[in-house]
Formats: C-alpha cells, sequence, structure tokens
C-alpha cells in the first residue's frame, strides 16, 4: 500500500519498557541510526538503580528519550512526541508526561490481568477511554517478534526477548532511519551466538516491513538531516567524551595517565572506558575503597604520572582529606565528580548539580580547589582536557563537575582535529633552584613560579632534587615543617592566591545577548553551569522567539570565576540562576559579588524542563518593565520571587 | 648504571648508585624530634646504616608515612618521601609503586595508623602484593596522640580514654598479615639493630609487598612494653627465634644451649612449646619460610601473647615468591602498547572509530 510522507522538524521519542527489555539499547541504536543519518539530537537515559526491579512493576520501568532535528537542538526534550510502552507499568509510568494528541504505541502482550495489577491498573486502560486524548496505536510485538523468528528455534522466552529489535525496526520504518548500521551492530554484537544474531536481525526487519504493510500506520514521517558545520562526526556520551578527554591531556601532556578508582554509579562508566585504553600508557587501579583509589592517584601525581580519579558525590565525600593532602602537598590530581542525586545515597542513577559547595568547600581547612564544568556530553571532552590543564600547570587538585545526565545522555559531536588541540608543559623540575648561604645550590620545593605561583613538580628519581613534603604546614620556600604563625597566614593566603591565579588564563565571559550591541541590550541575564546548558539555550531561544530580550551566559569555571563577571552581572537589572539544586551558584554569586541574583531550583533528578523554566524568564523580563527606567538598587523590589 | 649486579629481586628494576654512599648521605638536615629514648632513633640509625647496603641510587628512594610519631621518619631521610594522611600511606605508596618500577619504596607506619584507620589499605596491599615495604612499628599505645589504647595494646589497658580498662581485643600484626596471605610477613625488635637490619635486608630482597613488625618501645606512655625481650634474664626465654630450615628452638640453659622447642600435636594439629628434654629432636618443627601454604606461619604467630608480651617469635614468618601487583600491570599496559603508533595518530584513531558521517 501507499503510504503517505509527512515531514516533521523534529520529533521526540521515548521507549519504555521493563529493566529487562532492553530499552537502553533499543534507544541508542535509534540514536545511532538518526546520528548516522545527519539529525541533530540529544537524549536522555532514564533507569531504575535496582539492575533488575521486580518486572512488570513501576520501579522497574526504565526508558530512553531521543530528540531528533533537521535544526540545532539543545535538549532532550520535555514532552515526548511518541511513547512505545511495552508493558502497562511503562504506559502508566511515562503517561504523565505526554501531551495531548501524542502518539502511544503499545506492546498489547502484557496487558493481562496479572500484569495489569503489578503496574497498579484496576483495568485495562486500552479497553477504557482515558487514552482517548492521544493516538493510541495497540499492537501485540511480542507475539509478532515470536512468530516472525520462529524458524531459529528458540525457546518462546528467548524469542520474545527480540521484541525491542522488533519496535525499533517499526519506529526505524516510520522515520526513514538508516538500517544498515543496527543490522551490522547486531551481527556484531551477536557474532557468536548465530540463533540470537539471526532472531534479532530477523524481528528489526519485521518491524520495519509491518510497518511498511500494515494499515495501522498510515504515515510516514521525514526528518532532514540537521545543517552542521563540515567536519567527521559521531555520536557520544558525556561518559565517553570524558574518559577521551583524559586520554587527550596523557598525549598532549606526555604524562602517563593513572587512575585511581572505586566502582560508583554513575561514574564506573569511565573507569571502564580508560581500562580498554591500556595502548596509551594508562594504568587503571580499581581500588579497595574511595580513598584509596584517589589516594593511589596522588602517589602516581607524585611520581610524575597524571593522577585521576572518577566518582560520584558520596565518593567525593569520601576523599575529602586527600584533596586536602593535594592542595597541601600543592600536586596535580584531577578528581572527577559525575554527580548524581544526593544527600547520602540519594538517587544514584538520577542527575542533579549539588555538588558544587562541597566541591568548593568540603575540606577542612582554606583549601581552595579549581573547579570545572561541562556543558553537555561533548563538552565533556574539553573541560577534562581544561581540567587538566589547569591540574599540571598549577599543580594543584582540580574538581571536574559532570553530572548524571551528561554522563549518559549524548550528542553528535564534531570529531576534533588532534593537530589542534592545546599542549599541556609538565615543566619537571630537573636541577636545584636555590643556593645556600653556604654557596651550594639546593632545591626548594616551595619556591614559586612568579607568573602562576605553582611550586616546582620534581619526581622521584630526579638526582639532587630528593626533598619531603606532606600534609603539615611548609615554610616558604624550603618546605620544611613550619608552626610560624607569619609563615601560616602567608602560605594560606599564598594557596588562595595561586588559585585565583587560574583566572588569568581563562577567557573573559561570554555573554550570549543578541540585542546588545546596538545599546539596548537585554535587563535581563540568564546565567548558568553545567549540564543545564541545554535547556536553558532552549528556554531562552523560546522567550527570544516572543520578541523579548534575553542575555545568557554559561560558566565553564565555578573557581576562579572569569575576571570580568562580577563587571558582567552588575550590567543587567536582574539574573535569573537555574540550577538543579537549592541555589549553590546563586549563593557564591551573591557572597563574591554582592549582587542579588534569582534562583531558579529543581531538584526532581531530571534535567529542567525547557518551558517550565521559559515561563520564568519571561516573568522575570516583563516584571523589568522597559519603559521606566531602573534606578540602583531598586532591582530587588521586583517582587520576582 | 648496572642494574645486572643487583641480586635482590625486590630491586630489580631500581638504579644502582653511581657512588658509594654512606649512613651520612641518607641523613636530612632536619632535626630529629622523637622524644629521647623512643625506639624510632635505633629504627632510624638501623634503616640509615642498612640504605647503603643496598647499593641503590639515593634519589630513587621513597618513604611515604602516614599520621603518627613513627610517619615522621621520612623528614629525617635525605631521599624523596610523603609525609601523607592517617592509614592512607599503603594506597599512595601503592599508586607510586605501580606507576614507577625504578623506585624502592617503603611505607613507615604505626600501629594505630596502619591497624586501626588504615586496616583497610594494608590488608589489601597485602593481598595484591604491591612491590613495596611496610615497616609497621609497633609500640602498642597511641603516641602522638598521648596515650589512649591502640588496635595492638593489650587487653584491660589502662589509659586515658579507658580508665577501667580497654575492652578490645587486639590484632596480632603478624597473624593478620598472613591471614591476608602476606608474601613476605616478619617480625624484628628496635633494639637488636643486627636482626632489624637482616630483617630490613631481607625485606627489601623480596619482591612484593613486604611487613615488617617492629616491636618499639614508647618511653613515654607505654614504656617497657617489650622489656621481655630486652632484659638478659628473660630474653632468651621471651625470643623464639625463626631461621629458615632450622629447628625452632630457644630459651637458656645457662650455657646457651637451648631449653624448649615447638613440636606440632599430632591429633590437632596445633603448635605447642614443649622442654626439649621430654621430645625426641626429630619432633621438632622446622621453619620453612617459603612454604606456599601460611598454615604453620600462621601457627607460628599464635605463640605470641595476647596480652602482657612475655614471649614471641621472632625472624621471617612467610617469604614466598609470587606475581606482583605492579609488575602484572605494567605487563598489561606494555603487552597494549605493543605496535601502537606515534600517540598522536592513535588518539586521532580512538577519537573517530565507531559509527560516524561526514557533513560535507
Amino acid at each position: 500500500m501507499t503510504k503517505q510522507v509527512k515531514q516533521l522538524d523534529r520529533v521526540i521519542i521515548r521507549f519504555a519498557g521493563d529493566s529487562g527489555d532492553g530499552m537502553q539499547l533499543t534507544g541508542d541504536r535509534f540514536t545511532q541510526q538518526s546520528a548516522s543519518f545527519g539529525n541533530d539530537l540529544s537524549t536522555l537515559p532514564n533507569f531504575p538503580a535496582e539492575i533488575r526491579a521486580p518486572a512488570g512493576t513501576l520501579p522497574g520501568v526504565s526508558s530512553f528519550q531521543v530528540h531528533f532535528a533537521d535544526h540545532d537542538i539543545l535538549t532532550p526534550g520535555d514532552s515526548p512526541d511518541v511513547l512505545v510502552a511495552m508493558n502497562p507499568a511503562a504506559l502508566k509510568a511515562n503517561l504523565q508526561d505526554l501531551k495531548k494528541g501524542a502518539t502511544i504505541i503499545v506492546d498489547s502482550h502484557d496487558f493481562t490481568g496479572r500484569n495489569l495489577a503489578k503496574a497498579g491498573y484496576d483495568h485495562d486502560p486500552l479497553e477504557t477511554d482515558e487514552l482517548d486524548e492521544f493516538a493510541v496505536h495497540t499492537v501485540d510485538l511480542t507475539s509478532m517478534t515470536v512468530e516472525a523468528v520462529k524458524e531459529f528455534g528458540l525457546s518462546r522466552k528467548d524469542a520474545g526477548r527480540a521484541k525491542n529489535m522488533f519496535a525499533l525496526g517499526l519506529l526505524s520504518w516510520m522515520y526513514g532511519r538508516p538500517v544498515d548500521p543496527t543490522i551490522a551492530f547486531l551481527e556484531r554484537r551477536f557474532a557468536k551466538v548465530p540463533d540470537i544474531r539471526d532472531a534479532n536481525v530477523t524481528a528489526f526487519k519485521a518491524g520495519w516491513n509491518f510497518g511498511e504493510t500494515t494499515e495501522t500506520f498510515v504515515v510516514q514521517y521525514e526528518v532532514k538531516p540537521a545543517p552542521m558545520p563540515t567536519g567527521r562526526y559521531r555520536n557520544i556520551t558525556g561518559n565517553l567524551a570524558l574518559a577521551y578527554g583524559l586520554v587527550a591531556s596523557s598525549v598532549q601532556s606526555g604524562l602517563p595517565l593513572f587512575l585511581g578508582s572505586y566502582p560508583i554509579t554513575p561514574a564506573s562508566d569511565v573507569l571502564h572506558e580508560l581500562s580498554r585504553h591500556k595502548r596509551f600508557g594508562v594504568t587503571t587501579f580499581q581500588a579497595e575503597d574511595e580513598i584509596a583509589g584517589i589516594g593511589a592517584a596522588l602517589g602516581a601525581s607524585f611520581g610524575g604520572s597524571l593522577g585521576v580519579t572518577t566518582t560520584s558525590g558520596p565518593g567525593v565525600a569520601l576523599k575529602s582529606e586527600t584533596i586536602g593532602l593535594g592542595v597541601m602537598l600543592e600536586l596535580p590530581l584531577l578528581v572527577v565528580d559525575i554527580q548524581r542525586g544526593g544527600p547520602s545515597t540519594g538517587l544514584p542513577t538520577k542527575t542533579e548539580q549539588a555538588d558544587l559547595l562541597q566541591a568548593m568547600f568540603g575540606r577542612n581547612g582554606e583549601a581552595p580547589v579549581p573547579i570545572v564544568a561541562p556543558r553537555s556530553p561533548a563538552d565533556c571532552f574539553d573541560a577534562a582536557l581544561e581540567a587538566a590543564r589547569i591540574a599540571v600547570t598549577y599543580r594543584t587538585p582540580v574538581m571536574l563537575l559532570s553530572d548524571g545526565y551528561l554522563a549518559n545522555g549524548s550528542e553528535p559531536w564534531q570529531i576534533p582535529d588532534v593537530e589542534q588541540l592545546p599542549r599541556i608543559e609538565p615543566g619537571f623540575a630537573t636541577e636545584p633552584n636555590h643556593t645556600g648561604e653556604d654557596g651550594a645550590s639546593t632545591f626548594w620545593p616551595y619556591l614559586r613560579d612568579e607568573a602562576t605561583l605553582a611550586r616546582p613538580w620534581a619526581v622521584p628519581g630526579t638526582k639532587g632534587l630528593e626533598h619531603r613534603i606532606g600534609g603539615l604546614e611548609k615554610n616558604d620556600g624550603t618546605g620544611n615543617i613550619s608552626y610560624d604563625p607569619a609563615n601560616h597566614d602567608f602560605m594560606v593566603r599564598t594557596r588562595a592566591a595561586k588559585v585565583e591565579r587560574v583566572a588569568e588564563t581563562i577567557p573573559p565571559t561570554e555573554v550570549d545577548d543578541p540585542a546588545g550591541p546596538d545599546g539596548q541590550g537585554a535587563r535581563v541575564l540568564v546565567l548558568g553551569w553545567g549540564s543545564t546548558y541545554g535547556p536553558i539555550g532552549a528556554a531562552v531561544r523560546h522567550v527570544r522567539n516572543k520578541g523579548l530580550k534575553v542575555a545568557q551566559a554559561h560558566l565553564r569555571h565555578l573557581n576562579p570565576f572569569p575576571k570580568d563577571l562580577g563587571e558582567v552581572l552588575r550590567g543587567y537589572d536582574a539574573v535569573l540562576v537555574p540550577e538543579m539544586n537549592l541555589g549553590q551558584l546563586s549563593m557564591l554569586l551573591r557572597a563574591k559579588f554582592l549582587v542579588d541574583v534569582v534562583g531558579y531550583n529543581r531538584v526532581r533528578g531530571l534535567p529542567l524542563r525547557a518551558a517550565e523554566l521559559a515561563e520564568a524568564i519571561t516573568d522575570l523580563v516583563e516584571a523589568q518593565r522597559p519603559d521606566e527606567p531602573l534606578t540602583e538598587g531598586t532591582q530587588e523590589t521586583e517582587g520576582i520571587r | 648504571m648496572s642494574q645486572v649486579d643487583l641480586p635482590s629481586p625486590g630491586l630489580r628494576d631500581v638504579p644502582a648508585t653511581e657512588e658509594p654512599l654512606t649512613r651520612k648521605d641518607f641523613a636530612s638536615d632536619q632535626e630529629v624530634r622523637w622524644c629521647p629514648g623512643c625506639g624510632d632513633y635505633a629504627i632510624l640509625a638501623a634503616f640509615q646504616g642498612f640504605l647503603p647496603d643496598l647499593n641503590i641510587a639515593r634519589e630513587n628512594v621513597v618513604m611515604i608515612s602516614g599520621i603518627g610519631c613513627a610517619a615522621r621518619f621520612p623528614y629525617y631521610l635525605d631521599t624523596y618521601g610523603m609525609h601523607s594522611i592517617h592509614g592512607r600511606a599503603p594506597a599512595i605508596a601503592t599508586g607510586l609503586a605501580t606507576s614507577r618500577k625504578d623506585l624502592s619504596v617503603w611505607v613507615i607506619t604505626g600501629d594505630g595508623d596502619s591497624l586501626s584507620i588504615g586496616g583497610n589499605h594494608l590488608i589489601h596491599a597485602l593481598r595484591r602484593n604491591v612491590n613495596l615495604k611496610i615497616l609497621l612499628f609497633n609500640n602498642r599505645i597511641y603516641g602522638l596522640t598521648k596515650g589512649q589504647y591502640s588496635p595492638t595494646s593489650e587487653p584491660g589497658k589502662v589509659t586515658k580514654s579507658t580508665p577501667m580498662g580497654s575492652l578490645d581485643n587486639p590484632f596480632n600484626p603478624v597473624s593478620l598479615a598472613l591471614g591476608a596471605e602476606g608474601t613476605f610477613v616478619a617480625r624484628t625488635i628496635d633494639s637488636d639493630r643486627k636482626h632489624l637490619t637482616s630483617v630490613l635486608s631481607a625485606a627489601a630482597a623480596h619482591r612484593g609487598t613486604a611487613l615488617v613488625e617492629i616491636y618499639q618501645n614508647c618511653p613515654i606512655f607505654n614504656d617497657g612494653a617489650f622489656d621481655a625481650f630486652k632484659t638478659p634474664d628473660t630474653r632468651d626465654e621471651a625470643v623464639i627465634p625463626l631461621v629458615h630450615g632450622e629447628r625452632v628452638r630457644f630459651g637458656n640453659d645457662g650455657e646457651g644451649n637451648p631449653t624448649k622447642g615447638v613440636v606440632r600435636d599430632r591429633v590437632t594439629g596445633r603448635l605447642e612449646v614443649v622442654d626439649l628434654a621430654e621430645v625426641p629432636e626429630d619432633d621438632l618443627v622446622v621453619h620453612d619460610a617459603h612454604d606456599e601454604d601460611p598454615a604453620t606461619a600462621f601457627a607460628l604467630s599464635r605463640l605470641t601473647d595476647a596480652g602482657v608480651l612475655h614471649r614471641a617469635p621472632i625472624g621471617v614468618f612467610r617469604s614466598v615468591s609470587h606475581p606482583t601487583y605492579d609488575d602484572q600491570a605494567r605487563e598489561q599496559v606494555e603487552t597494549a602498547r605493543q605496535g601502537t603508533e606515534d600517540p598522536t595518530e592513535a588518539l586521532a584513531g580512538l577519537l573517530s572509530a565507531g559509527d560516524t558521517w561526514t557533513v560535507a
């Protein structure tokens, strides 16, 4: 039959099923297909912390949302256009996120008494009118899959497991996705089990063919490729980009990479990934605990490696004392915190930005460390290189704050030209740097570089530079133990000044204020950090599309801030700071610049919703009453909060 | 730089010194600040005296310590050193030793540092068998915090924090290390410089984690804890010397002949101390430090008193050759590196692997 083809500029699909239904794989394959087709895209995996929560229940639902478009997009989207629900629980858990008119494709196979009850239904929603405002397609995906693969002689259970590929095939047909990459993928993945391989490929093709022939689906959609700068691309998750950024930091510095880590969600994938790249001279050490992970990394740094530890918030808490030691020893050390919902064990698989103050202050004494945060999955690569540059140049622990959304979310990444990546210079000390009163050359481990205030990094094995370092206060210059009050005051200030010096080598705040140059700029600035970049950007676009003026800036460096940040903030009548916490950046900005920023705070374990944020921005912009020039000091009484 | 001349596996990849070194070369310019009479002085002197004999480059020796009186040790040696944080020295040293095969890495720790706050790192270093040497100064008390009981103090010990006596059952560090299947486990005494030096030499030669428990007197908070091993009248009855290949005998009949020995009960398998006169010489246990099975070494360690010390075996309990964690970790990296082209090209290859597409 001939099918209608409809053009769309963007689509959001959410695949939802039981944890064991393979929804992450399905979403990931659909994403790869869309990426190789040339769409811009953004993804949001969402899964329970339990490996296999009780089958068919609401807590066991796992989903993968993909937003793909013919233009540049910033977020995985607030609300799916299409929900693929593999069982009653998946339908129930995701229904509230759908707008009227959304399409629902349901595997009707499990809509039986017991399974409905497990999902908390006392009736079959497919039989009532409660889904009337949606376009519902009820298909027995499981039975059709079993039928399609019966020639391979699998058990009914094994045959049914290929239903995710049937669903993928159907959706691939609906949106005209290229099928070859997925067939090649399945052939690779199941190369050693021909039955399973063939069943999956057959189910995938059967799904496609079903779409093409059935009368249930009469429309095929087309989402054209998005214009993108010329170059070579791949789709990449934040954790993969971060791991690659660490490998690149090693190559660009010539320092062997040493990762000391203890498995923790959502950071473990970085450990897994790096352990596969030993050919770059990468050593990965799975330690007995978080403290040993960072301890080993610090020991390796002492020996001249690029020491790295990867963890999440609870792990950072355990590593605090060693980070403080790193501050005192003044050795390069990267602490990667893939933030998750807290406090305590919190929400291990969900995202949050609530470790900023822990990164900033979570140590005893005055122990400042530079903080760098990536803004998108692909940006994790550049942020890792930048964090490594700071750590090596300034001989200091650096916190790299990613989060669960960046870690598992993905987007197209223009593969960088390796020749253009920044070099990182370790500048090891090789000679004595001081002449004693007796005229003899000696080595002073705490004699600083004038520009960076960094101390020399002399690694064991360097003749003539033998020295001792430790957690006790150092005498300026000699590095010997000192309890002298004036020296302690000086050293505390010097360590702080060194971290402040990092600001000399970071770019000024980039403000996106399209109305700015003509002097009639926006009066409201939206300032964010980390993974909120996408939702903030989408919300700002939305507000601008309504004809309102709003400026946007996003911080990569949280400590120190760019030197011009205070000036930038004071240039606006109101500053809105959206964060997935209760106002941690807001607190820092207020403390540092005495600017009364307005917080927009959500801690739902999910990325901010762009539409809701757009409303908040709109309210704030409109509250500035542009026809009435504000006088100094009035902005805080505008009734915005 | 002749590395082939070095006989000991533990120092296999450590460069030899270019010129002969003396004790003085290893003494730093820092004033030693332990209490007068502290056993640490004797250990430091023995250590500074022993290091030149290793014939290795001074700049390739690294001392890593945690927190406590013993942890000041690195400041007094003119080598590379790190005085780190409480209990974590084995973890830090593991990273250093794994990333640098050319270093001789020593961990200096005490009974609180290694067995209380750092117990986890200690047992994991032992089970992994990383090529580092752990010197555990056991004074059976907390010194730096002024006299609380430690995890090796005898039960019932009255201290500032236990006015009615401590309730903890103590660790026997040697038993613990053997339980963790440490590949080199020894015990020595601060006051017996000759024995101390011989054990240090054996530890340095061992490839893998070596744990050396050193009975060390704290004259301020636990004075005399090891007097039984030092006083001429009691010494011979207290020290059970362990010498590989020799029968386990001790005591003194007044003419320098041993009076006691260790036998294995044929029914229970337990080791027991007996009068030599009561058993035929052939029944005495012959110490085999190279026994793969740590059971006998463990049984010997149990001849140590749990309470106030009157008797303990001294010497190398176990010394077996197993693959080390750090050697194997480096081998994996080296194997993976074989055939790897220029790193920049390899990086370009890594970044552009997988499903890619080109926008023209």
